[in-house]
């Protein structure tokens, strides 16, 4: 009867399934890069040193061999996880994503958390409670926070809660005096202060942190309120809840036994696909807050037309779009008996 | 003779729409004794699902309804919500049409059975519940190691027999049974229905089976109900019903069902009406071969055609026919309207 597929055989498929992924993405970043007219050396250098010198530093980092044979070489080093050293502020990718990882960590998981605290009861409620006053108010917020772009939110929240308000702070991860005194251990500040058990440090971070993760919870909040509402109206209208009904089960244990957690499937699954919005929207909220993360980085090396940053960095974001969609896959394999291979 | 489990009397259900309500059932009456099986045969649309929904109070939100269903002496119409609520399982149940899709796909079907005992029977212990499962999914052929598995892994004919099991584990006093083989096929069918007359034997469960085949009713049903246009025309035995009808309806019904011997399709012309404005006094006049004058301008009265049994149709009450009404009636306008 059962399709033989365990649940250990499917996990390992989905992860071999990740080379030939990576390597598309891989393939597709260089290409980008290349088809982009002129080159790193130009594009930073050019009209300031000789065309001698230039093709001279071109020839030193590679750039004047053949496509092929680049292309070669940019698969092996991403092998060995080498993306480069970048051209304006000569630093490794790797030492990049340590240094300002743990910033856009933050800010994405901390805006995941409002969007799921907020978004799920809300679309929960919108379903259960359709074509009521209570709905259509969620659903014009929903609607409103997924259209508004991040850094028009993010000016609102600094005029009203900053500046009139004066509730939070308006941008930037911590206090000076915060930022400058901590210790690294995790390259995550708000973590490196609770290990050094400094919890004002903490608060400190988590009152910056409030406008930045709301402005884009706010853009993924609007997907998931809608998703889970019409995931949640259809499941109660499904046949196993009438079925439940009709053997007396209780409308709140209807709701939240039978309907909820069927209509969470594909709400797990578009997760998933949300990191891609997410981190879109993390850089322009990074930039509109100036916190310090990945994002506004990959903004500063976008404007000075830094190719190994861009590169560096496009490849980094999409390979945790690859890692998350596989674990999300595997997460919806542990909730649904029926996904195996 | 014995008091019925259920009783329904001047029934009415309807469902509102924007041209009108829609009157799905139109003031039934009909009893259930313990024990007995009852047919609900008629074609699609006649308001026998509404009819089957209606006995548990599953009507979806905006349905209204009158009359009577009374079950051990109380009107179900009457009590509240969640007083239904907790006689849905334990005295009510009920089997649908398509098994494939009731049972919820993350639920393993020992969290279907256990939830259901533990909601009615709060102080039944696991090990109790668990014993008490498994042995009414061992009457239904189910093996006790598939105990732990999920709905995905079973057939549409073990599912269906999951889904008795589960209706059944509480030992409701009615069971409403929804086109419970329709979606199955003959020798699955077969299976279920002995099933279905086994549980009256033993448990002395009564029976309201909604079916279109009125071979499973000849079959299986002590008596028989036909319903058309949210009315039920005819109801008796079911062997005096299958075999000689006495309303139209019946007859043409049964004229229309397919068997071995069947060389040529029979159809009744026309279509089941709109239950917003139908048609006036007899609902089958339309499509009836032996309409009279009257059939479309007066009610026909329910007749006593035997003992036990009840005909809605003027030609058992020819001697009260107004006089002039009893010539056939008079159809080329009404069936160019019909085209339409």
């Amino acid at each position: 009867m059962s399709r033989g597929g365990s649940l250990r055989g499917y996990i390992l498929i989905r992860i071999a399934l990740m080379i030939p992924m990576v390597w598309v993405l891989l393939t597709t970043v260089f290409l980008m890069m290349r088809v982009a007219p002129g080159d790193p050396i130009t594009a930073s250098l050019g009209g300031k040193l000789s065309p001698e010198e230039v093709a001279e530093r071109q020839a030193a980092l590679g750039f004047d061999r053949p496509l092929i044979v680049q292309y070669f070489d940019y698969l092996w080093d991403a092998v060995r996880f080498q993306f480069g050293t970048t051209i304006t502020d000569n630093q490794t990718i790797g030492s990049l994503i340590v240094e300002n990882g743990g910033a856009t960590l933050t800010l994405t998981v901390a805006a995941l958390v409002v969007a799921l605290v907020f978004g799920l009861p809300l679309g929960l409620i919108a379903g259960r409670y359709r074509e009521t006053v209570p709905d259509a108010f969620i659903r014009v917020f929903a609607i409103l926070g997924y259209a508004a772009p991040p850094f028009f939110v993010g000016l609102l929240a600094q005029l009203l809660f900053a500046q009139n308000l004066d509730w939070f702070p308006a941008s930037k991860m911590a206090s000076p005096i915060v930022q400058a005194t901590a210790e690294t251990h995790t390259h995550i500040l708000i973590v490196d202060l609770a290990i050094e058990g400094d919890w004002e440090g903490v608060w400190d971070v988590i009152l910056h942190l409030v406008l930045p993760a709301t402005t884009l919870g706010l853009l993924v909040m609007g997907v998931f309120i809608r998703l889970v509402r019409v995931n949640v109206g259809q499941a109660l209208g499904g046949d196993y809840v009438e079925a439940a009904r009709a053997r007396g089960v209780p409308e709140r244990r209807v709701v939240s036994r039978h309907a909820f957690k069927n209509a969470l499937i594909p709400v797990v699954t578009v997760m998933g696909l949300q990191v891609a919005l997410l981190l879109g929207g993390a850089v322009l909220t990074e930039k509109t807050f100036s916190w310090p993360g990945l994002g506004s980085r990959l903004l500063d090396y976008l404007t000075n037309r830094d190719y190994i940053g861009v590169q560096g960095l496009i490849t980094f974001f999409a390979l945790i779009v690859v890692v998350i969609s596989v674990i999300i896959d595997i997460v919806n394999a542990l909730i649904d008996p029926r996904v195996r291979y | 003779m014995a008091d019925p489990v259920l009783s329904l009397r001047d029934l009415r259900i309807w469902y509102g729409a924007e041209r009108g309500a829609v009157r799905a059932v139109d003031g039934v009456s009909l009893d259930l004794m313990p024990g007995e099986t009852v047919g609900l045969v008629g074609e699609s649309g006649c308001g026998k699902s509404t009819l089957g929904r209606g006995v548990l109070g599953l009507l979806p939100e905006g349905a209204g309804h009158a009359g009577e269903v009374s079950f051990k002496g109380r009107n179900l119409l009457d009590i509240k919500q969640r007083e239904l609520r907790s006689m849905r399982g334990p005295e009510l149940g009920m089997i649908f049409q398509e098994p494939m899709t009731r049972l919820n796909p993350l639920m393993r079907i020992s969290d279907h059975f256990e939830e259901v005992l533990q909601i009615h029977e709060p102080k039944i212990g696991k090990k109790e519940a668990r014993n008490r499962s498994m042995e009414a999914l061992r009457g239904m052929g189910i093996p006790p190691t598939r105990y732990k598995q999920y709905p995905h892994e079973f057939s549409g004919g073990m599912r269906q027999r999951i889904m008795i099991a589960l209706a059944l584990v509480l030992r409701p006093a009615v069971v409403v049974a929804d086109e419970p083989t329709t979606a199955l096929d003959v020798l699955v069918e077969a299976q279920i229905l002995r099933i279905l007359a086994d549980l009256r034997r033993n448990f002395d469960t009564a029976l309201l089976l909604i079916t279109h085949n009125l071979g499973i009713v000849a079959e299986a049903c002590d008596r028989v109900a036909v319903m058309y246009a949210g009315r039920v025309v005819e109801q008796g035995p079911a062997y005096d019903v299958t075999t000689k009808p006495s309303h139209p309806y019946s007859r043409e019904l049964l004229r229309s069902t397919i068997s071995l011997s069947t060389t040529e399709l029979h159809s009744i012309p026309g279509a089941p009406p709109d239950l917003v404005s139908p048609p006036p006094a007899c609902r089958f006049h339309p499509r009836c071969p032996n309409a009279m004058a009257v059939c479309a301008q007066q009610w026909p009265p329910t007749e006593a055609t035997s003992p036990g049994r009840r005909s809605e149709c003027w030609l058992h009450a020819t001697d009260r026919i107004p006089v002039g009404l009893e010539q056939p009636l008079q159809r080329e306008a009404l069936a160019a309207s019909e085209e339409a």
